[in-house]
Order: structure tokens, then C-alpha cells, then sequence
């Protein structure tokens, strides 16, 4: 059975379709592991049933050949999805009970092409976070054993509060503790400020958050609307193309949905990158970076320029800026995106006597403490006498960060080569307690690409001293996802297939 | 400005104030659908029942924009002479209120689909003022609280959610109530004339903030006070007077006016602050990140701008010309669309020429009283404008008497609904009599039977009337009323 | 830039999030990192830039005037804590 679960996902639909396997089979295989993993909270609502109905039916698909292209395979959803019928919270105690009588665009498009659906993975509250611990239904524990634990106290570990287990990154923590544990065979997750990126490198797995526009934000509960996007984390470079491929396309219902045709951005795995021009930019080298980090980046240049590319120094220098034009922009957006949340069409309701104390109550009872900063933030920085000295300049700097990439793509460059992340996953508990920024710097690699719309792919490319996974970032021009796929393969290629952790958690 | 400004003063304990308004019109866009979601405008309909999950603002809910609400901003732009802004954004509004389920309104606040035009209010026939106009800006309606059903809960109806509403702004060009009433009147025409809005008041499609303050004669403006909501023309013009008098007395009385929101109470007769305990509101407005600037090309301006109607002051001045009517006939034609239509109709039907004035007189008289007592269009009283047509070539053909026209009106509006005049007048044999010697054989009987009256006429002029009704009773009232009058002249010697 | 204990009370009623006393000094702190933090844009020199509208070049789509929509009360209301008569209901605003 365990077979099943440690194929890719092309690996599992070159079988169904050949009918070597069934998708019955796989799908309980999968429920199965999910059910020994429970100690790592990485789903938050597991859809069994539904999923066995899903599986017959891509099952007799399959038998007469009308295979989609995710015909069978079983996947994971994050929370985020509105799944019609089925647990959509966000992981926030303020939708409580929430189940919506409607499909996202995103899913929708995966039930279209035949994907089974496991369940819902659990994320940092309203995606507000880098590491899961900011869920209503508390952290998740990445399958990665921290340095010199034994396998007994990590299961103790997480029979508590988890304490010093590692966290798989955030805010698609779930989304990445399950492909990385092998609980599905892909998973959607979201990015906005690096929420894809950053946990695809802690847990050494694959994440793609595409060019903005590029899927549609129809049904994803709405965190920075000018910065979320869709993209899927997979175990290789072609399960995140081929989901990618699904996930992806025009949707009359968003109006900031691209209208351009999806390309088989499988067909871009093991293109040659020979010739292709990539970019090095230098204020990507942080003072008192980690060394093997430093080190790490040093030899994904090799192997690009081992697989014939031309590697140049560039220069980005807004880079800087775009951390905290990020805390400002971010916040806003999300001040107003979670006004709605206010206890009277739908999740937690608090009594009030009148109703603003119902809105104030519920709303202070349904947010947590991350959830609730940001809000503030964001309140802040778009009243009356502030605005102009925080929104408006940030999204000033926000134009000088994108025209920096503009500059460097229009001499030329095809791809940007930077590290995904400024150190390897740390403890839960350990980060953010103190100061919330802490925990933003997290993001200091990737929300540089949010800010300027455009494609990142991080794949994993080695282990920390350590012996953590350690990832890297491509960031691309604006709807040439196709030439991510193709450089990311080539560092996968280079760097080997990641040996993802045996299970110890049951 | 017209001449007599002065007339236009309030007179105040300390001497000459005059009054500073401006109005911002609220105009629901006439559309199928609603501003950013397919849901239907339609008025009425079961609670909730024309809400889309984006109304309701569920999780992950996207606004995607009505074009016909675009063009319908762009023609009214266009008939308020305005600038077209092919480039516009659309901001959001913050604020929490149960029937504002997003927590913010999509609108306008930075730049407007529609700039600085100009609209041109007519006060008397020779009297017309010019008031500018700001801007025009598309936005969200709000959905509906109910709070008289239950001591302690609301009730919200989402229904109105998300309506596409026109805001006008005005510039503070008025200066009195009745210039304010006039500018929403003809305003309300135009949008009635584009058909981009019903403009109906008593529906809440059309209401009005507004702006008053007051200053000595030749000084800055003084702060100002905004009056929501107001729904009716009459009550814009009382809210006005009532707020001014109140501001005047406050300054007067050495107090200064506050800055401040107030709604007019009408069964009061006063306005009254506001403000709450809490915090002014801060809006917050941002541009909406789910939202594109929107922009259109000259062309989409130019295919609008070939298909408007011909508008309100056109009409009027070309009926002043072609018809040859007085600027106080023509402006109350031109005032409903379907009136105008209504009379050109009638006036060129069958080819014939024919006294526009007297099927101006018809039409603005009884016909349009009928129409008013029931409620309904005039095209909807009772007459087609054939049958306007032929009513008033029978009476120029000299077949009816203008009192035997008023008699077969009463027909045409109650039993005798859409028949012909003329298969009328036969039917009931209502020809009148003309015929000289038939008068004055009616004549000399009705003097032969009233000889001291006869006598009495010699001094008392005035008994002339009593006479020709008298002559009309015994003819069956078909005898031509002016023949009757002059023939009894004669015989009686007057 | 940073916040005193009014500006958060005042900035808490504005987001409609009950803060309680105890609460505030705490939270005051955590919003004064945020805002110590993104004092880096300061150094910016922003003379001359647009702030970014799109972040795609692309045109706002329009959708044809039809009613395609609504008619679905029950699906709005499902999920809704308290509702009568096909109304949603919420304690009185008081005005």
C-alpha cells in the first residue's frame, strides 16, 4: 500500500491510465497514510467519503478511456478553497461551521479534470503567516524530524503542543507537511507573500505561485487581493506543471483573471535551457546570510551554467523595500477583505446588544492575535492623515520594485536566481513571540515577486548541514511560467530527487 | 445668474444673508442587473431573493462590471455636456453597517467616470440659470434595515445591495430653495429623457444630499451642512429654507454653524444633527485591488453619444420654432418625454396642418389633469394622439363647439376609452348647430318666453350669459356658444 | 511613527475588534514594531512615481447586462447564524 503513496503524481496517472492501478486503490492507500499521520494536524477536515465516490467514479472514466488529465489522483485542498458542502474556514475560528454552497474557480477546475478530493489542509489563519502556527486549529508539524531527535520524542512531541518539532513553513503549512509526508500525491496552496515558496523549501518539495492573473481568485477567501494567487506544491517539478495546468486559466467571474489560454506547461519539463540568460541579483546576498545558504546558491549557478546558461550579475535595488512595503499594502488589503467577517450572514456569532458590540465581539473572539495585528495594521495605514505617508508610498515602491525586474528582464534575462529562504525550517514556538517582525523575515526572499506579479518556482536543491531541506528560487517574467518549469528541472536534475523523510509519526 | 439676485436674499435681524446650495443626487441606473453582480434590480421581490453570493459577500465573492452601467454614466455624462473620463478607478468606501455586507462600497472617489459639465434650469419662461456640475460617479447601493418589526433586532434585506447608483454633484451654484427644486426637476427630466434612470422619488430611486450654508452678500462661503437623503422636491426646498433660518439665527445670535450632517424631519419642520456619541466616519478609501482602472475607447463615447434621444432643451427650442409655441408651453411639453412625443404625434397626424397651439391647450389642460388623477401617462388617459388630432380639427372644422370637445373628452377618458371623435360625434349626434337662422329662431323664442329678464339685459349686461345659457340649454347645447352670444347681442340691443 | 494607547482604542473601534484595556498596551507594542519595522521606506526617494494600480497590463472586462443571478435566498441564507422570514437578523443599530 505504501507503494502507492510514494509515487508522483505523473508517476500514479501513467498507471491509472494504463489501469495498472485503480483510483479506488490509490485513494485509500492515501486515506489511509492520512489517517497514521493525524498526529501532524496537516489536514484540517478529511473528506472520506466523498473521496471514495470521486475515486469510483474517475475509475470508471478511466475504463472507458475518458481519462481527464487528474483523472483519479488524490489531492489535497487548502483551506482557503471554498469546497462546496465541505469544511471552508481559512482555519479562523470567525467561520466557524462555514460550509459554502459554492466551488472555486481553482478546485472547480481540478474536479473538471478528474482529481480526487482527500481533504482540507490546515494553514496559518486567513493565510496570515510563515510557519502554521497561526491556525485556529493549531500548528502543523513538518515531516522532517528536527536535527538529533529520536523518532520516540518527536511522536510525543506531537502528542502536545508540538513544541520544537519543525514547522513545514506557512502559511500553506498543511498543504506542504502532506505532500512532503506523502498524505497526497499534490496539493493546491496560495501565495501572497511566499506562502507557497517558503514552505516548498522547508519541507524540500516543489511550489509554483504563478504569474498574478494567472489562476483565478474566485472562491479563495480573499487575504491581499492584489497579492494572493493559486499555484500547487508537488514532489517534483513535473507534478507541480501538471497541476499547474489544471489550476490555471481564464474565469469571467474575476475581473483580474488573465484571459490568456493555459500552455502545457508539461511539455516545458526538460526543455534544454542552453543559452538562456539567468540572473544573479546581487542585494539577494544579505548581510550575515548563512553560509551554506550562500553556498547553496553558489552551486545552483553551476549547475545552470553546467546545463549551458549563461549566468550574469544583475541589479535589483528596491529589494529592500519590498519587506516592509509588503507589511504595509498586505494589511490594508486585508483590513478591508475581512470586514465582511462580522457574524451576520455567516461563521461565529457573539451576542452584542447592539451591533456593533456584536461585530466588535465577535470579531475580537473569531480573529486571532496575528490576524488581529495585521487588521490594525492595515486599519492604520489607511486612515485619514496616514494614508498618503504609508499605502500610497508603498505602492510608489511597489512600481520601483517591479520596474527593477522590468529593467533586468528587458536586457535580456530569462530567469532570476535567488535563495528561497533565509535559513531552514525552524522550531515551532521558537520564532515570533518577542516581536512579530521576526517571523516576517521569513519572507524577505520571496514577497519581492508579489509585489511585482510575478512567476516564482522554488524546488529543493539540497540539505543544511543539518540535514534540512533547502530550497531554491526562480523568478520569472510575467506569464512564462513555461521557462520556471524548465530551469527548475534542470536544478532537480543537478541536485538529485529529494529523499523525503520516512514516516515516524505512527 | 439671473437678474434679480436681490430677490433671492434671506432677510435676516442683522441684515441680507444669501443662501449657498448645492446638491448631491443619488440616481439608481436603470439596468437589468445590478453594478457588479448579475442579480436583478427589479424592484420588490422576496427578502433576499435578487442576492448573488457576491451581494451577500460570501468568502472568495469578485465584482465583475455591468457595461450597460458604464454606458448609462457615459450618456448621462454626455447629456449634462460633460467631460467623458475615458480613464477612471474605482475606490472603496470602509464602513460597517448590516446592510453593507462587504464592510466597504465600491464607488468613486478619486477619479470619476464623468468630470465638470453643466445643466441649464429653467426658473420662469424668461428666467434660467446655469448650475455646474462637478462630477458623476458609479457606486454601490446599500441594502435595506428594517427596524420597526421588533424592539430589540434588525432586518436586513440585501435585495437593493449592489444596485448601480449615479452620484451627481452639483457645484454650489444655487441660491435660493426654489432654484434647487428646479435644477432637481430638470435634472430628473434629463435622466427620465437618456433613460439611465426612472428618476422615481417615491421608490427611492431618486433622493438628494443636500448642501446649505449661508454668507453676507459679497463674503466667503460659510461652513456648510449637509441634509441626507431627502426624497421629495418639496421637501428639498423646505429642508433649505428651514436650515438656512436655522444657521442665519445661529450666526446671528453670535454662534457659529458646525460642520456637520443632519437629516430634515418634514412632520417637524426643522432639521436636527447626525452626529452620534462616536467617531466621524473615516472611510479609509483605497483604491479596490479586485478592480482594473476602467477604461473605454472614443468610439464606445461616440456610438453613445449617436443614439441619445433628442434632449429636454433641444426639443424645447425646436418646438418654440418648428411649432411656433411660447418658451412657457414648450418647456411644460418638453418636461415628459412621452408628453412631447405625445404632441408632435398629434400635431403631425394625417399630414394635415393644424393649430399646435390648441393641440398644446388640450394637452397641457384636460388631458393632463386626467392623466394625473389617475396616476398614469398622458399617452395612457383615455386618447391616442389620432383621436387628439381629430378632436381639434373638428372643433376647426366648426362640427363641435369647445364645450361639446369638453363633453366628448368626458367620454373618451371613461366609457368611450380609444374611440374614434368623429364616429362618436355621429353617434351621438353631437354636430353643432350653426345653421344662423336655427339660432336665431332659438334665439327670439327664449326672449319671447322671458320678456322682463329681455329688459332688465338693457342695463344689466352681465344678464347676457344667463341668456345664452338658456338658448344652449334649449338647442341641447349644440348651438355654436359664440353665434348664440352674438345673435342675442343683436336681438337684446346690446 | 507610533501609536499611543488613544490611537489604538481608536483604531480598534474602526476595525470593529473589542480590545480590552488589559489588552492595549500589548497590542500598542506589536503595531510600534510593525511600524519601526517599515520606517525603512522612509529612505525611498519616490518624487515622480505613479503608486501601482495593476499589477497586470490589463483592460477591466465588462460583463453583458442579463440576470444571470440571485434567486437563490436559501443558498444566501444557509449559512447565516440568525435569520426570520427570509430576513437576516442583527441587533438594533443604535443611531
Amino acid at each position: 500500500m505504501s507503494d502507492l503513496t510514494s509515487l508522483t503524481l505523473a508517476e500514479a496517472r501513467d498507471r491509472l491510465k494504463s489501469r495498472a492501478i485503480s483510483s479506488l486503490e490509490i485513494t485509500r492507500a492515501h486515506l489511509e497514510a492520512i489517517e497514521r499521520a493525524k498526529g501532524l494536524n496537516a489536514f484540517v477536515a478529511i473528506s472520506a467519503d466523498k473521496a471514495l465516490r470521486m475515486a469510483a467514479a474517475s475509475d470508471e472514466r478511466l475504463a472507458k478511456n475518458q481519462a481527464g488529465p487528474l483523472e483519479g489522483l488524490p489531492l489535497g485542498v487548502k483551506d482557503l478553497y471554498a469546497t462546496e458542502g465541505v469544511h471552508t474556514q481559512a482555519c479562523s475560528h470567525i467561520l466557524h461551521g462555514f460550509k459554502p454552497p459554492y466551488e472555486s474557480t481553482v478546485t472547480a477546475n481540478l474536479w473538471r479534470d478528474g482529481g480526487v478530493m482527500l481533504g482540507k489542509l490546515n494553514m496559518d489563519e486567513f493565510a496570515m503567516g510563515s510557519s502554521n502556527e497561526t491556525s485556529y486549529y493549531g500548528p502543523v508539524a513538518s515531516p522532517w524530524l528536527p536535527p538529533n531527535w529520536s523518532r520516540e520524542r518527536a511522536r510525543a512531541a506531537l502528542a502536545s503542543v508540538k513544541r520544537g518539532l519543525l514547522t513545514p513553513g506557512g502559511s500553506s503549512g498543511g498543504s506542504s507537511s502532506a505532500v512532503a509526508a506523502r498524505l497526497c500525491l499534490a496539493a493546491t496552496a496560495s501565495d501572497t507573500g511566499g506562502s507557497i515558496r517558503q514552505p516548498a523549501a522547508f519541507t524540500g518539495i516543489v511550489g509554483i505561485k504563478p504569474t498574478y492573473g494567472r489562476c483565478s481568485r474566485y472562491g479563495m477567501v480573499a487575504f491581499a487581493s492584489s497579492l494572493d494567487q493559486a499555484g500547487p506544491l508537488a514532489r517534483t517539478v513535473r507534478d507541480a506543471a501538471i497541476m499547474l495546468r489544471s489550476m490555471a486559466g481564464p474565469d469571467s467571474k474575476d475581473s483580474t483573471c488573465s484571459s490568456a489560454s493555459v500552455p502545457d506547461y508539461e511539455a516545458a519539463v526538460g526543455r534544454s535551457i542552453k543559452g538562456m540568460k539567468i540572473g544573479v541579483p546581487r542585494e539577494y546576498r544579505l548581510e550575515g546570510m548563512s553560509g551554506e545558504i550562500d553556498a547553496l546558491w553558489g552551486r545552483g549557478s553551476e549547475w545552470l551554467r553546467a546545463a549551458g546558461a549563461n549566468l550574469v550579475d544583475v541589479s535589483l535595488p528596491n529589494t529592500p523595500y519590498a519587506l516592509p512595503a509588503y507589511y504595509i499594502v498586505a494589511p490594508a488589503e486585508a483590513s478591508s477583505n475581512l470586514a465582511r467577517y462580522d457574524g451576520v450572514r455567516y461563521g461565529l456569532r457573539e451576542s452584542g446588544s447592539d451591533v456593533i458590540e456584536l461585530y466588535e465581539r465577535t470579531r475580537a473572539k473569531g480573529f486571532g492575535a496575528e490576524v488581529r495585528r495585521r487588521l490594525m495594521i492595515g486599519t492604520y495605514v489607511l486612515s485619514a492623515g496616514y494614508y498618503d505617508a504609508y499605502y500610497v508610498r508603498a505602492q510608489k515602491i511597489r512600481t520601483l520594485i517591479k520596474r527593477d525586474f522590468e529593467r533586468v528582464f528587458a536586457e535580456g534575462v530569462d530567469a532570476i536566481l535567488t535563495p528561497a529562504t533565509p535559513s531552514a525550517a525552524f522550531g515551532i514556538g521558537e520564532k515570533g513571540s518577542e516581536n512579530p517582525v521576526e517571523m516576517y523575515l521569513n519572507d524577505v526572499f520571496t514577497v519581492t515577486v508579489n509585489m511585482a506579479g510575478l512567476p516564482a518556482l522554488v524546488a529543493p536543491a539540497g540539505l543544511s548541514g543539518d540535514g534540512l531541506p533547502l530550497g531554491l528560487q526562480l523568478i520569472g517574467r510575467p506569464f512564462d511560467e513555461e521557462t520556471l518549469f524548465a530551469v527548475g528541472e534542470a536544478i532537480e536534475q543537478s541536485a538529485g530527487r529529494m529523499a523525503l523523510p520516512e514516516p515516524w509519526w505512527a | 445668474m439671473a437678474a434679480n439676485a436681490s430677490s433671492r436674499l434671506i432677510k435676516g435681524a442683522t441684515g441680507d444673508w444669501e443662501v449657498i446650495v448645492g446638491l448631491e443626487v443619488h440616481a439608481q441606473v436603470t439596468s437589468r442587473s445590478k453594478l457588479f453582480s448579475g442579480a436583478s434590480t427589479a424592484f420588490g421581490g422576496e427578502p433576499n431573493s435578487h442576492v448573488s453570493l457576491v451581494d451577500a459577500a460570501m468568502p472568495g465573492m469578485l465584482p465583475v462590471i455591468n457595461r450597460e452601467c458604464v454606458a448609462q454614466a457615459v450618456r448621462t455624462g454626455l447629456g449634462l455636456k460633460a467631460k467623458i473620463n475615458r480613464r477612471s478607478t474605482f475606490d472603496r468606501k470602509n464602513y460597517f453597517y448590516p446592510d453593507l455586507p462587504q464592510g466597504y462600497q465600491i464607488s468613486q472617489y478619486k477619479s470619476p467616470i464623468v468630470g465638470e459639465g453643466e445643466i441649464q434650469v429653467d426658473l420662469t419662461p424668461d428666467d434660467s440659470i446655469k448650475v455646474g456640475i462637478e462630477r458623476l460617479h458609479l457606486e454601490q447601493d446599500a441594502g435595506k434595515s428594517l427596524h420597526d418589526q421588533s424592539p430589540t433586532m434588525s432586518f436586513v434585506d440585501l435585495n437593493r445591495s449592489g444596485v448601480a447608483l449615479m452620484e451627481i454633484v452639483s457645484k454650489p451654484d444655487m441660491r435660493s430653495a426654489e432654484e434647487a427644486k428646479a435644477y432637481v426637476g430638470k435634472l430628473r427630466t434629463l435622466l427620465r429623457y437618456i433613460g439611465s434612470s426612472d428618476g422615481d422619488m417615491e421608490k427611492g430611486n431618486l433622493r438628494a444630499d443636500v448642501n446649505v450654508s449661508v454668507r453676507r452678500p459679497g463674503e466667503p462661503f460659510g461652513t456648510r451642512c449637509e441634509i441626507k437623503n431627502v426624497n421629495s422636491i418639496r421637501f428639498i426646498g423646505q429642508a433649505i429654507e428651514v436650515e438656512a433660518r436655522r444657521q442665519i439665527a445661529l450666526i446671528e445670535d453670535g454662534g457659529a454653524v458646525e460642520q456637520e450632517t443632519r437629516l430634515f424631519d418634514p412632520a417637524r419642520g426643522e432639521t436636527r444633527s447626525m452626529r452620534s456619541k462616536e467617531e466621524a466616519h473615516d472611510y479609509r478609501y483605497f483604491p479596490d485591488p479586485d478592480l482594473l482602472p476602467l477604461e473605454f475607447e472614443q468610439a464606445f463615447v461616440d456610438a453613445l453619444a449617436a443614439d441619445l434621444p433628442e434632449l429636454p432643451d433641444a426639443k424645447r427650442a425646436r418646438f418654440m420654432i418648428d411649432y411656433g409655441l411660447s418658451a412657457y408651453d414648450s418647456s411644460i411639453l418638453v418636461a415628459e418625454r412621452e408628453t412631447a412625443d405625445f404632441f408632435e404625434e398629434a400635431v403631425q397626424h394625417g399630414g394635415v396642418k393644424r393649430d399646435t397651439k390648441a393641440v398644446a391647450n388640450w394637452l397641457m389642460g384636460d388631458i393632463a389633469a386626467q392623466a394625473n388623477a389617475q396616476g398614469v401617462a398622458v399617452a395612457d388617459a383615455g386618447l391616442s394622439p389620432a383621436a387628439l388630432a381629430s378632436l381639434v380639427d373638428l372643433i376647426s372644422e366648426g362640427v363641435i363647439s369647445g364645450k361639446i370637445a369638453k363633453d366628448l373628452l368626458v367620454k373618451l377618458f371613461g366609457e368611450d376609452r380609444g374611440a374614434d371623435p368623429r364616429a362618436l360625434v355621429e353617434a351621438h349626434g353631437l354636430r353643432q348647430v350653426t345653421d344662423l337662422g336655427a339660432i336665431d329662431s332659438a334665439v327670439d323664442a327664449v326672449i319671447a318666453a322671458n320678456p322682463d329678464k329681455a329688459e332688465q339685459a338693457k342695463s344689466k349686461p352681465g344678464m347676457l350669459g344667463w341668456f345664452v345659457g338658456q338658448v344652449m340649454k334649449s338647442t341641447g347645447g349644440k348651438a355654436n356658444p359664440q353665434a348664440v352670444s352674438d345673435a342675442l347681442k343683436k336681438r337684446l340691443g346690446l | 511613527m507610533s501609536v499611543d494607547l488613544n490611537a489604538v482604542r481608536r483604531i480598534a473601534r474602526l476595525a470593529r475588534i473589542e480590545v480590552s484595556e488589559a489588552e492595549t498596551p500589548h497590542l500598542q507594542r506589536e503595531i510600534n514594531a510593525i511600524l519601526k519595522f517599515v520606517e525603512a521606506l522612509d529612505a525611498v526617494d519616490v518624487e515622480g512615481v505613479e503608486p501601482m494600480t495593476s499589477v497586470i497590463p490589463m483592460r477591466l472586462p465588462m460583463r453583458e447586462d442579463v440576470v444571470a443571478d440571485g434567486d437563490i435566498a436559501k443558498l444566501v441564507l444557509a449559512n447565516a447564524p440568525l435569520t426570520e422570514d427570509g430576513f437576516f437578523v442583527v441587533p438594533k443599530v443604535i443611531e
